[in-house]
Order: C-alpha cells, then structure tokens, then sequence
C-alpha cells in the first residue's frame, strides 16, 4: 500500500465530495414534496387519485434507476426539437439537471411509502381527540398527525437518505463528476484499483456516517418523550453544625 | 430511409431488435441469479459468523455488512472489474504473460453482485434465524443431532421459511443492480438497449423498451416470491 499516493487519492477525490452531496439533497428535498402529495393521493381514497399514485410507484420502484437516468438523459434526446420548442431544452441538455430529476423521481418513489406508512400509523384515537378538542383540517395535520407521523417515518427515511448519497454514484456515468466519477477516472489512469476503491469507500462510508448521526440526532430531539426523566439531583443539605 | 414504427423497432421482424432484447433480458436474468445464489452463500457465512463467531469473526462479520451496504455498488464493480484485471495481470506476469488480462465481464458482475448482495443476505438469514424458536433447537440438540444434521433438519428449513420476505426484496435489489453491471460491457438488457439505441438513433424507444422488460421481471418475480411464502408457511398457524 503506497499511502502518499493514497493521501493524494484523497484529495482528489475530496474534490467531488461538495457535488455528490448537492445531487443527494436536491433529489431527497425535491422528492420529499412529490412524495408527500404521492402520500396524500395514495391516502385520499379517491381512485382517480389513488391508481395514478399506486402506478408511479411500481414503476419507479420496479426499473432500475440506471435505465431511468438513461431514459432521461439520452431517451429524451430523441424529442429534442420539440423540447427546444418548449424551451426545456436548456434543462434536458445538462447532464446535472437530469440527474437531479432522475435521482428525485426515484426517491419520490421509495420515500411516499415511507410516509405513506407513518401517515397510517398515527392511532386513530389521537386524531379523534384532537377533534373533540375543536381541531380540523391543517391545524390537526400540523399539531397531531405530522408529528406522529414524522416520528415514525424518520428512521425509515434516514435510511432512504443514505440510499441516496449512494445513488448519486451512478450519475458519473454520465458524466457527472462526484466521487465515484473521479474515483473510476483516478483507476483508469493509474491502474491501482484497490487503493482508489479503499479511498473512495472511506469517503462514503465517512459521508454516511455523519448523515446517520444527524439523523440519530434529530430523533433524539423529536422524542423527548421517550427520553428518561432527568434526574433530580439529591441535593446535599447543609449539615447543622 | 423510412422511419420505423415502434413495433417493426422493437418486434422480431427483420429489422426488428425484439430477438436481442430478449437475449439480454435472459443475460440479465443470468447474471442476477448467479450473483443472487453466490451472495445466498456469502450471506450465510457471514450470519454464520455474526451467530456463532467469536469477537474477532463477528467484528469481522459486522465490519463486512456494514461497509457493504455504505458503499456504492457502482463503487464495488469498478473494483472488480479494474481490480480483478490487475490481479490477473499480475498472476500472468508470474508465469511470463504479460500485458492486459481482462476478466470475464460475467464473472465480474456475478461476483460483484454476489459480494454486495451477501451482506444484505446475511442480515436477512440473521433475522430469521432469531425466529427460530430456542426450544427447537435444544431439542434437536437433546436427542443428540450434531451441529451439521441439525442445520440441515431443524435451522436451514425455518431459516429459509422466515426469510423468504427478506430474500424477496434482496433480489429485487439485485435485479436493478445487475443493470450497473452494463458499464463493464457485459451484453445484458441495458448495454444491449444502449447498442440499439446508438445505431437506430431512437433511444427514448429501447430504453423505454427496456423498462418495460424490467418491470415484467420484476413482477414476475414477486409473484413468484410470495408463491413460495404461502407454500412454505402451509402449514403455520397465522395471528390474525
């Protein structure tokens, strides 16, 4: 193992760290807001709702997300004339906005089941109390079911975040340049698989690690509930001398 | 020259890529049940590790699923495919080979699949055997069956039972992981689509093709899956 080469692997592939982390959190913050009105069209039980939703996600979850990223940055290609018509040729022509696009589709996908899930675990007795309490429509979802619901889902969601971080390496395959794009570069120029593969391993297991801990955090804080009683401190008394 | 339509495209006429596409949705069937069944055994090993090892084989063991599942797939085929030649290379050298060796992109992708999919595995294989009922396994162990006839009779069977679910998705995941195994050029459903693509000029056509075809596995894959979840849980009593 040559570690100057190592460390110099490092910091290039350090380099790309700023870029897989801007395509992961533009896909899970776009992708929250399409999966969350996926939940609500799921949960609306409205069939014309319903089927739409209930078909997104088969079919987000059942192709690989290659071949969606593949549809959308070569398939669309084939429309050009009409997109540059529409003038949406600018967005489809850059390979950053199509991944953006395919990596937040996808994760609409997996996360509106999350949250269909949360949504549904919220025991009914709460929202029936809280109706007896006079709250309806947006104040009931914002006091009792979301923080129920957020709740629940956020384990679930956390691991769908680092699904994320992962998935953003397959936007170097076309050609964006975040860690995995620079790390199969660094390989085909110098031959040394291992290092490079021991390099950018540590990066995304580092990535994600600190992801989880800030998820573990946040739940943490969101369940004070659940968290022990502080202590009362025995209080030393003076002693009466 | 006349514009195809999207039939005469994809169908098995003479102009038609539908024979190529089928070929290649059975490489990527190919390739994903080899990489399934190679991780089915790297998986057990290693929840056999995490069950029964001692504290050096379990870090070990946990160090493996846990670094597995935080990196990219993506990440663990250019390690095979690049890694795999180089060490191969190296091994030519030894016997006067010398210059490029390339690995077959098959073998890549199997084993690439295989590794990854062995962690996931291995945390399924866990959780069920943590359902297998301590009681079972003292009484195999009291009408004196060894450690091998009672994985065999007693552990495997219910192991299996409990982790069909698990497996189900494993292999989902394994199925649209097989489609990364296309940048190593390995001729499956999406490097076939890409080819198509590329010579007819209408990619929107094949790699929507391609969707489809994956959505058919897929579906056809859960279906087969929850088959053998009412089979094998025929004769289990439900709570419900």
């Amino acid at each position: 193992m040559d570690f100057a080469f190592m460390w110099d692997a490092f910091l290039t592939l350090l380099s790309g760290v700023p870029l897989t982390l801007n395509l992961a959190f533009m896909a899970v913050g776009l992708g929250a807001v399409l999966a969350m009105l996926l939940a609500l069209m799921r949960m609306s039980g409205l069939k014309v709702l319903d089927w739409p939703a209930q078909a997104y996600v088969f079919v987000f979850r059942g192709t690989p997300l290659l071949v969606q990223i593949f549809l959308i940055y070569y398939g669309l290609g084939q429309f050009r004339p009409t997109l540059q018509e529409w003038g949406l040729w600018v967005f489809f022509r850059e390979p950053y906005w199509c991944a953006v696009l395919a990596l937040t589709l996808n994760t609409a996908a997996y996360a509106s089941e999350i949250m269909r899930g949360g949504l549904q675990s919220v025991p009914h007795n709460q929202v029936e109390a809280a109706r007896a309490c006079g709250m309806s429509g947006f104040l009931l979802y914002r006091r009792v079911v979301f923080p129920i619901a957020v709740r629940q889902a956020l384990p679930a969601y956390g691991s769908e975040i680092i699904l994320m971080v992962k998935a953003t390496s397959l936007a170097s395959v076309i050609t964006m340049m975040e860690v995995t794009g620079l790390a199969a570069k660094l390989i085909s120029q110098t031959f040394r698989a291992i290092e490079v593969f021991v390099v950018a391993g540590l990066i995304y297991l580092i990535m994600n690690f600190i992801i989880t801990r800030i998820i573990m955090a946040i739940e943490w804080w969101l369940s004070p509930h659940l968290r022990r009683p502080p202590a009362v401190e025995p209080r030393l008394e003076a002693a009466h001398v | 020259m006349q514009q195809l339509s999207y039939f005469e495209l994809v169908g098995f006429g003479p102009n038609g890529w539908g024979w190529a596409l089928l070929t290649a949705a059975g490489m990527t069937i190919a390739v994903a049940t080899c990489g399934f069944l190679a991780g089915s055994v790297v998986g057990t090993l290693v929840a056999w590790g995490k069950i029964g090892g001692n504290v050096v084989i379990r870090g070990l063991a946990d160090g493996y699923t846990t670094v597995l599942r935080g990196i990219p797939d993506l990440l663990v085929i250019y390690l095979f495919y690049f890694g795999g030649s180089a060490a191969l290379g190296a091994i030519g050298s030894l016997f006067g080979a010398d210059g490029f060796i390339g690995v077959p992109a098959f073998a890549t992708g199997a084993m690439a699949i295989g590794i990854v999919s062995g962690a996931y595995q291995a945390e399924v294989f866990r959780g069920a055997y943590q359902v297998v009922s301590r009681g079972e396994i003292e009484a195999a162990r009291s009408v004196g069956m060894h450690r091998w006839l009672m994985f065999r009779r007693i552990i495997a069977p219910q192991v299996l039972r409990y982790a069909i679910p698990g497996l189900g998705n494993t292999w989902q995941l394994v199925l649209k992981e097989s489609a990364l195994i296309s940048v190593t050029g390995l001729v499956e459903l999406l490097r076939q689509s890409h080819i198509a693509a590329g010579s007819t000029r209408r990619p929107f056509d094949f790699y929507l093709t391609a969707a489809v075809l994956y959505l058919l596995i897929t579906w056809v894959s859960t279906y087969l899956f929850q088959r053998a979840e009412t089979h094998s849980m025929r004769g289990m009593r439900r709570a419900s």
